[in-house]
């Protein structure tokens, strides 16, 4: 089943500070040492400023949220350098690495220069166990904490780039095609992405199989963009922020039991409505009088 | 009056239904529609794709197929389709369209074996296929001649190869690749019903309660068929029970009640435990339908010592130390082995028991009637406890569970009056004992009386487009003739040879060319000339590094026919462009019996041409003298010397083939007319050329034979089958409906096979009764017992069908401590086959550009592989280098992995054992050891 998680980057629980192995110890000041020589943090700092970041960007796993991430990048390309060079990333054909996940951003591109991000249709995030790109970052702009579960392990059903979003209208499983291929293409088959069922009336034998994203499992690692077959993708990741919605913290859903953890952080502290309505002094509304001439 | 909004989607419903089957569109709808494709021509055709055999719409403009959709009044998919068949427009347009033939030359243009591809003419193509054809019969005689067919093969192209190859060359080297796929269902049905292809159709789906699969993965293989089985479940969630029987975890199971994980080959324990459970519960509950099965029903045993279908000793390559020693200690096991604890209990009742040597015989289809006593006596060992324990495929699952499932399978069959279908495909045919684990599966159902009734009945699913409609029912196969006749019956081949208007005695009485003996024969030098015909066997064979080097390195001579270049044109000599699908009219036949027909839409990409025209044109090239002479085949059995007989029928010694088999006098009765349906409007490249004018085979421009030979063959070929259980309709009608099953009888077509009620067959043969199995084939018996035959005289049994006796068996190759996980290999839905085609689509390759080897996450942390890895994939017989995938689409157990074969990249059949089912021939690409490790 579904595995205890909690998702939504707004409300995430505290995580306690990752162990942290001395091997990984090791291997995290090196690179943070060499980040910080190489690419001279403030220089790089100061030029960040004047790129604007687009909300449209995907960034890698366990980024912070998008302007604290801006401001903790130091762009030093050791995220995109561990995603290039994983093991899993290795072409079969020349023993040498693929195309990586993880890009810096060049000019022309839709995201701040120099800042890494990804691009599912051409490659998508194929969530490592060991999550290479995280440990690495020297400024903690990935924060490891992130995706650190409650045995201090990493792990990757945590990472939170983004989210899936299906096009009705142009994802061919809704017309009754058996499709599926976002659902069989997603790491956490039957979990981030499952089928919903549904008797076709107008053939009357045949059942529709549309994909249904959980929101709060859905990690936003892009393989159902990139496996999506209709010509510009029915499915694709939008970051969270963009792409959703928010119901109140004033109502838990009476038939899920899970459901009040999508609230945990209402407070009692200040629970004032405020409307155009309510705006107005008690006192100067009581005394402005009823007309009843 | 106020309509609600539920009567609103009722009058909808109803509305797209009525369109769905062809009832009247309003008008202004109609004209709406058609002013806004005025430049559009849409015409029916069938899918390319898989068995289930779905209707399309294609849309031709500017000359090329431009869109594709669901055909709404077809009643397999009504307007639907799966991925493959959404992108039917797409397959023949790749950038990488063969266009001209290309031949290995050297320097001066002369033909050389490790010379390099240069284009050249069909002219040229012929005269090289002329030459080498030559020099294999003058060195081997027919059996050098040889053939890789296909279930893909149009029923018209795959009449045309058989009637040349067997009629012309006297050969029968031609077999299909649905040898591969279907052989063992084949088998079953002639051992079981003496007559091929299923008692039922698509119609059980709706009407039975439950489904259950074995050993296969219709979520991804069967789409259509599988949205109608979820649509059935959604109709009545609590009564429809789904119950997926396979050995790893795949899509099949998201809908199952129940998913029973059996270890490799055990199937046969799991039949053969609800027939235990049927035969030992029925004195107190009264299960079988004893008046069924004594009137309709006997049983039989056959030989178990049947080895593996491997080489045998004494075979040329095998002494000549082609095999290295790895590879002899499992083809060993075909000469003989030692009976394993595993197998032991299920072999006792055979007067086996552990540790005792079995001598192998070659596999036979030898089988004789014996008691319900001894039938009885073979379910004894499969015990609840003995079958759980040999057949749990999951080592982590609690064995009481399990064994709660196995008594919850039981019981779903026998329930009295619930209705059940058994499907299956590729898991229950390639298969060691594939023959009779397809049995088997009757034995339940028969037992019962849940057989060919509507909503009830063993149902053998089929893979290819029309492994039915054209490699069985055409007989593309190498003992095979027309509608379920066969080479070795002398009757047959007279019925045959007069058919085709050729001398007694020119049929070849031997034939045993399967497609592995194919291979072996090129590898032992005696098969010289060897063509690829809609197929690409050199990718999708087992043991593949003996075949491709067998075709690279001796004196022999491929060719290829394809639409696009694969391993198969890689490892020719000539490579020949060949129209695809929608390029030439045609027609298929798929899983339910039902034909489908289609015209030419557009003209074949480049200077290619259909399978068709390639054979015709190479019957130009061959006279009477230079085939029907005499010939000695290797059993010493000698092929008359006929020439005289063909005088005297009128031919001469020059007459050529072309004359005789596709240009003769009722062939030209078949008129070319384009001012009439069906032929008006639409383009008929074999038999009026076409505007490329393409120079043919003589170097002319190929103007047209002028009549029409695709209504020709099709009406000759189905000439064979009328009358005899195997009706087709004529040429004109299938380009009316949307396909029909056959048998055909009075414009009616057949959808439950010898039931009285459905087919008029088994109505005329048991005019007061309920059922009649009235197939023909061994249809009398010598009596037995498990052991043997006790009594040679041969009692008839007509319109009775068999329940075999049939026990466990291990298969010849099982994981050890050297390779110690377990090998299957299948197909991905985004992906046909070798995907010659589908990896041309842009869209299918970007969903799924690469083969990966689904793995338990377990195994691969204990073996220290991260997902997304290389790693080998190694066998005794050779090595893939692959991707680690542990949260894939297929989920094994431990101990097992999995491996798609589509991409020649991750090339798992050098992997794959070449071992068969003894009786079908039929590869088991299920099964075989191997050992992983990091690249």
């Amino acid at each position: 089943m579904i595995p205890d998680k909690q998702k939504d980057s707004r409300v995430k629980k505290e995580v306690k500070k990752v162990q942290i192995t001395p091997r990984r110890r090791f291997l995290t000041s090196v690179a943070q040492g060499t980040g910080l020589g190489v690419m001279g943090g403030l220089l790089w700092a100061g030029y960040a400023e004047k790129a604007k970041g687009s909300t449209l960007t995907l960034r890698p796993p366990a980024a912070l949220e998008e302007k604290d991430f801006l401001r903790t990048c130091i762009k030093c390309g050791l995220c995109a350098e561990a995603c290039l060079h994983r093991e899993s990333n290795i072409d079969k054909d020349t023993l040498k690495p693929r195309p990586a996940t993880l890009k810096m951003a060049k000019a022309q591109d839709d995201a701040t220069i120099g800042t890494p991000f990804f691009v599912p249709t051409d490659v998508p995030c194929y969530m490592c166990e060991d999550i290479p790109c995280v440990p690495v970052c020297p400024t903690g702009a990935l924060d490891p904490s992130l995706v650190t579960n409650e045995q201090d392990e990493l792990d990757f059903t945590m990472m939170d780039m983004g989210i899936a979003v299906v096009d009705p209208n142009s994802c061919i499983a809704f017309w009754g095609i058996q499709c599926d291929a976002c659902y069989r293409a997603c790491p956490l088959l039957d979990e981030a992405i499952k089928l919903e069922y549904g008797r076709n009336e107008r053939t009357g034998k045949h059942a529709f199989l549309k994909p249904v994203v959980e929101m709060d499992i859905c990690t936003g690692c892009g393989l159902c963009e990139k496996a999506c077959v209709t010509e510009k993708p029915a499915i694709f990741i939008q970051p969270r922020e963009l792409a959703l919605g928010k119901p109140g913290d004033h109502y838990v859903k009476g038939w899920d039991q899970k459901d009040q953890k999508r609230v945990a952080s209402q407070t009692g502290k200040d629970m004032t409505t405020k409307t155009q309505r309510s705006e107005e002094k008690v006192e100067d509304y009581l005394n402005s009088e009823v007309s009843y001439e | 009056m106020s309509v609600t909004r539920r009567d609103f989607l009722k009058n909808s419903a109803a509305v797209a239904a009525a369109g769905a089957v062809g009832i009247s569109i309003p008008k202004e709808a109609q004209a709406e529609a058609a002013k806004a494709e005025s430049d559009w021509r849409w015409d029916k055709a069938a899918c390319r794709f898989c068995g289930t055999g779905c209707g399309i719409m294609l849309a031709t403009k500017e000359g090329k197929i431009v869109a594709v959709k669901g055909d709404p009044a077809a009643p397999v998919n009504r307007g639907l389709n799966c991925i493959k068949g959404y992108f039917n427009a797409k397959i023949m347009y790749g950038a990488d369209r063969l266009k001209t033939p290309l031949l290995r030359v050297n320097d001066k243009g002369e033909f050389d074996k490790k010379g390099q591809f240069k284009p050249v003419s069909w002219k040229r193509a012929f005269d090289e296929m002329e030459v080498h054809i030559k020099k294999a019969l003058k060195a081997s005689g027919p059996e050098g001649v040889a053939v890789f067919a296909s279930g893909q093969y149009t029923v018209m192209e795959g009449y045309a190869a058989q009637k040349m190859m067997k009629g012309g060359f006297r050969s029968n080297a031609i077999d299909p690749n649905a040898r591969h796929c279907m052989a063992s269902a084949v088998v079953g049905f002639y051992q079981t019903f003496g007559i091929d292809e299923p008692s039922g159709c698509y119609d059980d789906i709706e009407l039975t309660d439950t489904v259950v699969s074995w050993g296969s993965n219709m979520a991804e293989m069967h789409p259509i068929l599988w949205s109608r089985v979820t649509d059935r479940k959604l109709s009545n969630p609590d009564k429809v029970k789904v119950i997926n029987i396979s050995t790893y975890r795949h899509r099949t199971s998201d809908l199952a009640d129940i998913e029973i994980i059996f270890s490799p080959s055990t199937d046969l324990a799991l039949w053969n435990y609800v027939a235990r459970e049927i035969v030992m519960r029925d004195d107190a509950e009264k299960i079988i339908d004893w008046e069924f099965v004594k009137k309709h029903m006997v049983f039989a045993a056959s030989p178990t010592n049947i080895g593996y279908g491997m080489r045998r000793a004494g075979e040329k390559s095998l002494k000549d130390g082609k095999y290295s020693a790895l590879e002899m200690e499992t083809i060993d096991k075909e000469m003989e082995k030692k009976v394993s604890a595993k197998e032991a209990p299920a072999l006792a009742p055979y007067g086996l028991k552990e540790g005792d040597t079995m001598k192998h015989n070659p596999g036979t289809l030898k089988h004789w009637e014996i008691s319900f006593e001894e039938y009885k006596k073979s379910l004894e060992p499969y015990t609840l406890e003995y079958t759980a324990k040999i057949t749990k495929g999951d080592p982590n699952e609690d064995i009481e569970e399990y064994k709660k499932k196995l008594q919850a399978l039981a019981d779903l069959y026998i329930e009295k009056g619930r209705k059940v279908v058994s499907f299956w495909t590729m898991g229950m045919n390639q298969h060691t004992r594939g023959t009779w684990v397809n049995t088997l599966a009757y034995n339940v159902h028969f037992m019962l009386n849940k057989q060919a009734k509507p909503g009830s009945g063993a149902f053998s699913l089929t893979g290819q487009p029309s492994a039915c409609g054209t490699a069985r029912e055409v007989g593309t196969f190498c003992h095979r003739l027309p509608a379920d006749m066969m080479v070795k019956n002398p009757k047959h081949r007279k019925i045959t040879e007069n058919g085709w208007k050729i001398p007694a005695g020119t049929l070849n009485p031997v034939g045993n060319q399967h497609i592995m003996k194919i291979h072996r024969d090129i590898e032992d030098g005696v098969v010289k000339f060897a063509w690829v015909n809609v197929c690409n066997p050199y990718q999708d064979s087992a043991s593949a590094t003996h075949w491709i080097k067998a075709a690279r390195e001796m004196d022999n001579f491929i060719v290829t026919s394809d639409g696009y270049p694969g391993i198969s044109a890689k490892v020719s000599d000539l490579v020949l462009p060949s129209a695809m699908i929608y390029e030439k009219w045609g027609a298929y036949g798929n899983a339910e019996r039902r034909t489908q027909h289609w015209r030419q839409q557009v003209l074949p990409v480049g200077d290619s041409m259909s399978d068709t025209w390639q054979w015709v044109e190479l019957s130009k090239r061959f006279t009477v003298k230079d085939l029907w002479g005499e010939y000695t085949l290797r059993n010493k059995k000698v092929l008359p010397d006929v020439i005289a007989d063909a005088k005297k029928m009128g031919y001469t010694e020059d007459t050529t083939m072309y004359d005789i088999l596709f240009a003769n006098e009722k062939a030209k009765s078949y008129k070319v007319d384009t001012t009439k349906f069906p032929q008006e409007g639409y383009d008929n490249t074999e038999c009026n050329g076409d505007s490329r004018n393409v120079a043919g085979s003589d170097g002319e421009v190929f103007k047209g034979y002028g009549f029409m030979i695709h209504e020709y063959l099709f009406e000759e070929y189905a000439e064979f089958g009328r009358g005899h259980g195997h009706d087709l309709a004529p040429f004109e009608v299938y380009h009316k409906v949307r396909g029909l099953k056959w048998p055909v009888v009075d414009g009616k077509e057949t959808q439950w096979r010898f039931n009285v009620k459905y087919d008029p067959y088994a109505a005329k043969a048991n005019p007061d009764g309920d059922f009649a199995f009235y197939g023909t084939l061994a249809k009398a018996l010598a009596q037995g017992d498990l052991k043997g035959i006790k009594d040679k005289k041969k009692k008839p049994l007509p319109n009775k069908a068999k329940i075999y006796a049939r026990p466990y068996m291990d298969p010849p190759e099982m994981p050890d401590e050297k390779y110690d996980m377990w090998l299957c290999t299948g197909r991905v839905l985004e992906h046909w086959h070798s995907g010659t085609m589908t990896m041309r689509v842009p869209e299918l390759y970007r969903a799924v550009p690469e083969a990966l080897c689904y793995m338990n996450p377990k195994d691969a942390k204990e073996k220290g592989f991260k997902n997304g890895e290389l790693i080998w994939v190694d066998s005794r017989r050779g090595k893939v280098k692959v991707r680690v995938e542990t949260r894939g689409r297929n989920r094994p157990s431990q101990g097992l992995v999995f491996v798609p074969w589509f991409d020649e990249k991750v090339f798992i059949n050098k992997v794959c054992l070449d071992a068969t089912c003894p009786m079908s021939k039929q590869t088991d690409f299920k099964k075989c050891a191997v050992k992983l490790y990091k690249v």
